[in-house]
């Protein structure tokens, strides 16, 4: 235990401590969740007023318009929900959960972010080169992305491929300091059955993402040599196969959103049996679901594929096996709705985003089938209907169980108590507008309505839905102001908050046990762990809740 | 008589964090290689014409760096034996002859480079060379890499206060300089034999 504390900048800048480093991790996942949420708004209102100037910000041209659907999705999936879910919650509460002073690797873990951030300037970069900034999609399909002279973006994308390759290496390693840390740090008693869920989720992101990148860096070394020095991996006219790169990114893409969901539906996990005071229904079941659909997530990749002329007699299985992943989840779903029946519910902030999370879950589990099942997406593909579904589905796991977890842990991280009025506004502004503004793409989608389009009115069959996509971003505005009260909550807060107590919650896991926020170190004594970490209203015992660290002691014979 | 129940603690693995850490790394790195080795593989089964241009390389001077690249994996070995044996001599003898092999290594493969480009076999020849200069290149900064924790540790080992240290990273570089040299072992064959 260090008795000294060090100085400004290794204390806040250069920190080797893991709840450090997962704040400024958190910081800048929501920076960039401004700068993704501003692209989403100069898309929302080209689509719904068509060429007409965006209220303070101007014209949207064509070109800029492409590469702000490009940076939307690029900036929303690897440096909004990754750093959050996996770089902030992650970090923070990997070690207090299983007991542990620090990560097993404290600076590597600080290379880490700093390589990150890195990676964020450099994609920040890119709007302001010469042809603007990357605009071939998030997915970068080539020959549009193989070749400059296609889009007139030339050093915009290299930039993008250049942050892309950085914020891998630093998920690596990541990675690679989260497993080692759960694998060799447990505290004594700490069996991997005693582990939070939460923790569960993010050791099997962590493999997921570990596993799956290769490939991807593979084809990013391509692509970039198929840019600067000419080679024709992608290009037809070379030898080379487009299709080749739609292989390697979706045997990556799909893990990866996995990566991103699992930790949130984790958070949602941890937040549901505190506020039902009742255990988690099912947790082997859960984990051996969680691992189940990692293995999955291996095997589906072609159904983002099913239109893109590959070989059709890969539609079948490949729709088979993405029907399949919709169990593991479902029996995830079921376990997260028999954990509340029954159960002493209240309400506040976190519990109503985690709510959020299993409702909105579920309405993107259910449209998953439609998009899996190859016959259906010959329709919907690169419509809105897949925009529509992929909301759902990330929104839930990353947007409501994201702020799920932000409410609950927030006095550990910070030792203030947030407003839980403001949350309440903040959670039904959100969830209305959310739904306000994607359950109208589900329409647009099936009637036709494309994807990454510029202006639905050249299209004389889109007409009759325009009022739709007037409507969305109506709704998107709501939701967009609707974030104002978490903003206004957390600064708040930060000045002039109430102290937090080390356990307002009253829960049972080890991170409750250290003081609100910890110290270097975390924790007083080493825990010793005598059980698991739902145990809420257990039978037989006359207390509420048992804490993981607490002995039992029995009552002597009289 | 009160007594506390106390359930026993399961012992942690008692495999060092590093170790642990660089297994995984590995796991992901081996996905890198094996990635584009996949893809080589794929196009060069559903392509004609890569075996008549795959004839330009040179097998001998590939053979000559694949003994190179074997022997230095025996003098690492070496050295993490000499580790073991707390022979501070044969550690830094053995990291020595690690780094000059691999420096032959790179120099070799590097004349190799200048052969074929001087013959006008670039990476814009066609799908093979494409490959050939990716996987080869790869690989070669690969090598490079573990060229430099090497060259480092040996550094370290020739001064007198990080032995505890040295010991423990020779171990894990070993396990990297050996990832390298399967990579080798694979891109051989794929690439010189066929």
């Amino acid at each position: 235990m260090h008795a000294i504390e060090p100085a400004f900048w290794r204390r806040y800048i250069f920190s080797t401590d893991h709840k450090m480093i997962a704040k400024q991790y958190l910081w800048l996942g929501l920076v960039m969740a401004l700068v993704g949420g501003f692209t989403a708004y100069l898309m929302r209102w080209q689509l719904a007023w068509p060429e007409t100037a965006v209220a303070g910000w101007g014209y949207v041209e064509p070109d800029f318009y492409n590469a702000l659907v490009t940076m939307h999705g690029t900036i929303m999936v690897f440096f909004v929900a990754m750093p959050i879910l996996l770089g902030a919650f992650g970090n923070f509460l990997i070690p207090l959960m299983i007991g542990a002073g620090d990560m097993a690797f404290p600076r590597l873990n600080m290379m880490s972010f700093w390589t990150l951030l890195v990676a964020a300037l450099v994609l920040l970069a890119s709007f302001f080169v010469p042809g603007g900034a990357a605009s071939a999609g998030w997915t970068g399909y080539p020959p549009l992305s193989a070749r400059p002279i296609y889009t007139g973006v030339h050093w915009g994308l290299n930039l993008w491929i250049l942050a892309l390759a950085l914020e891998f290496a630093s998920f690596l390693m990541g990675g690679v300091n989260f497993l080692t840390t759960a694998i060799n740090m447990r505290a004594p008693g700490m069996t991997f059955f005693r582990l939070p869920l939460i923790v569960w989720m993010q050791l099997t992101a962590a493999v997921l993402f570990l596993l799956s990148v290769g490939p991807l860096i593979a084809g990013a070394v391509m692509l970039l040599l198929d840019r600067t020095v000419g080679t024709s991996f992608f290009s037809p006219e070379g030898g080379g196969d487009p299709l080749l790169w739609q292989h390697l990114f979706w045997f990556f893409g799909h893990p990866e959103v996995y990566v991103i969901m699992l930790p949130g539906l984790g958070a949602a996990l941890e937040v549901l049996p505190v506020f039902s005071r009742k255990s988690i229904f099912g947790y082997r079941l859960i984990v051996y679901s969680t691992i189940v659909a990692g293995i999955l997530s291996f095997i589906v990749w072609a159904h983002h594929m099913f239109m893109s002329g590959m070989d059709p007699r890969l539609a079948m299985p490949f729709s088979i096996t993405t029907i399949l992943i919709s169990v593991p989840f479902a029996i995830i779903v079921f376990a997260m709705i028999a954990t509340l029946w029954r159960g002493s519910l209240t309400f506040p902030p976190p519990m109503l985003f985690a709510l959020g999370t299993l409702a909105i879950f579920i309405l993107g589990g259910v449209t998953g089938i439609f998009n899996g099942s190859a016959p259906v997406d010959i329709y919907i593909h690169d419509t809105f209907f897949v925009v529509a579904h992929f909301h759902y589905t990330l929104f839930s796991a990353v947007f409501f169980g994201g702020f799920a977890g932000l409410y609950y842990w927030y006095p550990k991280m910070f030792g203030r108590m947030l407003n839980e009025m403001l949350g309440k506004i903040h959670f039904w502004l959100t969830f209305i507008g959310f739904n306000a503004v994607f359950i109208p793409m589900f329409l647009l989608g099936t009637g036709g309505h494309m994807r990454r389009i510029y202006n639905p009115l050249q299209y004389d069959f889109l007409t009759a839905l325009q009022p739709l996509n007037v409507f969305i971003t109506l709704a998107a505005f709501v939701l967009f102001l609707g974030q104002l009260p978490f903003m206004v909550n957390v600064f708040w807060s930060l000045a002039a908050g109430r102290a937090a107590e080390r356990n307002p919650w009253q829960a049972n896991t080890l991170e409750w046990v250290a003081a609100s926020p910890p110290p270097h170190g975390n924790f007083e004594a080493l825990p010793t762990v005598y059980r698991g970490p739902y145990e809420y209203s257990p039978a037989q015992i006359a207390e509420e809740w048992m804490p993981q660290n607490r002995p039992l002691v029995p009552r002597t014979a009289s | 008589m009160r007594e506390a129940i106390v359930v026993q603690a399961r012992p942690v693995p008692g495999i060092p964090a590093g170790k642990v850490g660089m297994w995984w790394f590995l796991a992901s790195e081996i996905m890198v290689f094996g990635g584009l080795i996949g893809c080589y593989i794929l196009l060069r089964l559903a392509s004609e014409g890569w075996a008549a241009t795959a004839a330009h390389v040179s097998l001998p001077l590939a053979s000559i760096n694949t003994l190179v690249l074997l022997t230095s994996s025996l003098t690492m070995v070496l050295a993490f034996a000499a580790v073991e044996q707390g022979e501070h001599r044969g550690v830094r003898i053995f990291l020595l002859l690690t780094v000059l092999l691999g420096l032959m290594f790179l120099g070799i493969k590097a004349y190799e480079y200048s052969t074929e480009l001087a013959s006008g076999f670039t990476p814009l020849t066609g799908l093979f060379w494409s490959f050939y200069y990716a996987m080869t290149g790869l690989h070669a900064l690969h090598v490079l890499g573990g060229l430099v924790v090497n060259f480092v540790l040996l550094l370290m080992s020739l001064g007198k206060g990080a032995w505890p240290k040295v010991q423990h990273r020779v171990e894990l570089a070993g396990l990297y300089w050996h990832f390298v040299d399967i990579v080798w072992i694979f891109l051989f064959p794929l690439i010189y034999m066929t």
